[in-house]
């Protein structure tokens, strides 16, 4: 009796943990994403208090939507996030394909010069990145983020993918080559379809630092034609700072994107940073 | 397979996207921006200094001055990130993963929700709540009674680095905790039965059976808190500008990098200076992560169940 009350104080202790931390989490977006639909005398007058009848308006979104070339950053965004992500899957999956299904000289060493990007930041070699780009005459355009990012996403990409391969089925594989299906075939045919859960935890963890990145954008694409999303942002809050619904709505505009798309995918997020665990 | 080996292109094409791509844009401007630090330009013509610029980061007043000063900043920033985000990333996992919690799926997401905002959303909510113009962060303190404790957090330099760096733990509490998260649900059920039996439960349980069980995961979370602290830069810029004010007071090495490769007001880029102070993080994190693979990874303790 005495243990079942103290595991039920427990419970609620531990409930109660969780409850002040989640609203600390969420505190400070749920601020911005309620006052981005207020007037200016209600943002200052009752900042926390949810907008109503007298105190809604959403003159900062229209203010930005007039201003700012926010539907051209977001397009950026989607060609450089997505073009990237489709280039680290495939050329991360066909790297750990032939690290893990093959044995040959210098396996063992290629996997470990792969890996060494997992703890180097690629941000480091950004003086030649910047050298290199401008004598290809790639600055300020999205093929030099797109490269950056692909070259970024690899390392941690074919680490995971082929830790997920070495689990595909041997006896599988060697069915296709009986068959007569070439190498090629069974990659794509037989051992891509079984690691896609993998490859969907690959694409959430490499999105979230493409997406949000400021440093690449900033130095190698600034101009107005090729801005990013988060580049696009930071810029027109620096320009608007006064205008508090501006920035606010410019905010509200910036968080609901990731947090949609995060919220769509959470669950496959969890259950690949916890795959290890559940195997 | 022993006797005739066909070559096999396959290999090749496998890997040769992969390979040249990372070469190329990684590891190629890598070594190149190491070796640019070796060169000083006069007169738009590359000369050959030898360790030259690490002595004048090291030994001239007007660099050495900065550079201590964003390398120190940088080593506070660590400090706090460690001591504030992984314990309490770590109770956070601990309670999520007690048995039957109603709801902790949806307490993992939301906690988790700072993480996937960009630095620039986190550094305007941020700075827009602890505005004295705005008065959140004021009317908050008052209502508990506390307002005498609020100051300008972000204009004044005693205070403003711990709680940029407090901004960052806020920001990515959710990766040590799910990482622990998932080690604890690694944990075999039997293990956990076997101490209940000897009667080791709650608190007990926790610092006896499963914290030595889940160190080689907290390992690998201080290495990433590491290695992302001494490359940070983008918190710094979106919240306080390149010349991290007030006074430089939240400059680390990231920004001071910055900085110093493109110019800023009346001071001009310095691609070789860049590239010196990117050697020299490079050298801090290489002696980083050598310390963590050979110092403390070898000698933590692995169990296979």
């Amino acid at each position: 009796m005495s243990q079942a009350r103290s595991s039920l104080s427990r419970t609620i202790a531990a409930h109660a943990v969780l409850i002040t931390y989640t609203l600390i989490a969420l505190f400070p977006v749920f601020v911005i994403l309620i006052n981005s639909v207020k007037s200016r005398r209600a943002i200052f007058a009752h900042p926390l208090a949810l907008p109503g009848p007298g105190s809604f308006d959403l003159i900062g979104f229209t203010t930005v939507l007039q201003q700012g070339d926010f539907l051209r950053y977001f397009g950026n965004s989607m060609i450089v996030t997505v073009t990237s992500l489709v280039l680290v899957l495939l050329f991360g999956a066909m790297a750990a394909f032939a690290l893990s299904e093959y044995r040959f000289r210098g396996n063992l060493l290629l996997g470990l010069y792969l890996a060494l990007g997992i703890m180097i930041p690629i941000r480091l070699g950004t003086v030649a990145i910047l050298q290199m780009m401008v004598a290809a005459h790639l600055v300020n355009t999205l093929l030099a983020l797109i490269l950056v990012y692909t070259a970024q996403g690899l390392p941690l990409a074919v680490f995971i993918l082929s830790e997920f391969m070495k689990t595909v089925s041997d006896d599988l594989k060697n069915a296709g080559r009986i068959d007569g299906l070439s190498e090629y075939r069974i990659f794509f045919r037989l051992v891509l379809p079984l690691v896609r859960p993998a490859m969907a935890t690959v694409a959430v963890f490499s999105m979230i630092p493409i997406w949000n990145d400021l440093w690449f954008p900033l130095i190698l694409a600034p101009a107005e034609a090729t801005k990013t999303l988060t580049l696009g942002s930071q810029v027109f809050i620096g320009q608007f700072v006064t205008n508090w619904n501006a920035v606010l709505a410019s905010l509200s505009l910036a968080i609901l994107p990731v947090l949609v798309l995060y919220l769509i995918f959470s669950r496959q997020l969890i259950r690949g940073i916890t795959a290890g665990a559940v195997k | 397979m022993a006797d005739k080996r066909p070559v096999r292109w396959h290999i090749g094409v496998f890997l040769a996207p992969a390979v040249a791509i990372y070469t190329a844009v990684m590891i190629f401007p890598l070594f190149a921006t190491l070796n640019l630090s070796l060169y000083t330009t006069v007169h738009q013509v590359s000369q050959f200094v030898g360790l030259g610029n690490f002595r004048k980061l090291l030994g001239d007043p007007n660099w050495s001055g900065q550079f201590w000063n964003a390398l120190g900043n940088n080593f506070w920033f660590f400090v706090v990130n460690m001591a504030v985000q992984n314990p309490i990333g770590v109770a956070l996992a601990a309670l999520l993963s007690s048995p039957r919690l109603r709801g902790a799926a949806i307490y993992r997401t939301a906690i988790f929700i700072p993480t996937i905002l960009s630095f620039v959303i986190v550094g305007f909510v941020w700075k827009l709540i602890l505005s004295p113009l705005w008065g959140i962060a004021p009317d908050m303190l008052a209502a508990v009674g506390l307002k005498s404790l609020f100051a300008p957090w972000l204009g004044d330099a005693h205070y403003a680095l711990t709680v940029m760096a407090l901004i960052s733990v806020w920001q990515f509490i959710g990766i040590p905790m799910m990482l622990i998260y998932a080690a604890l649900l690694t944990i075999p059920d039997e293990v956990i039965e076997a101490a209940e039996m000897d009667g080791i439960t709650g608190m007990r349980q926790f610092w006896k059976i499963k914290l030595p069980l889940i160190l080689p995961s907290i390992g690998i979370i201080s290495i990433l808190t590491f290695v992302g602290n001494f490359n940070a830069f983008d918190l710094i810029y979106v919240t306080q500008g390149a010349l991290a004010g007030p006074n430089f007071s939240t400059d680390l090495l990231g920004t001071f990098l910055y900085r110093t490769f493109f110019g800023f007001q009346l001071q001009l880029g310095d691609p070789n200076m860049g590239a010196t102070i990117a050697t020299a993080m490079f050298g801090i994190i290489l002696v980083g992560v050598c310390i963590y693979l050979f110092g403390i990874q070898t000698r933590l303790r692995r169990y296979q169940f």
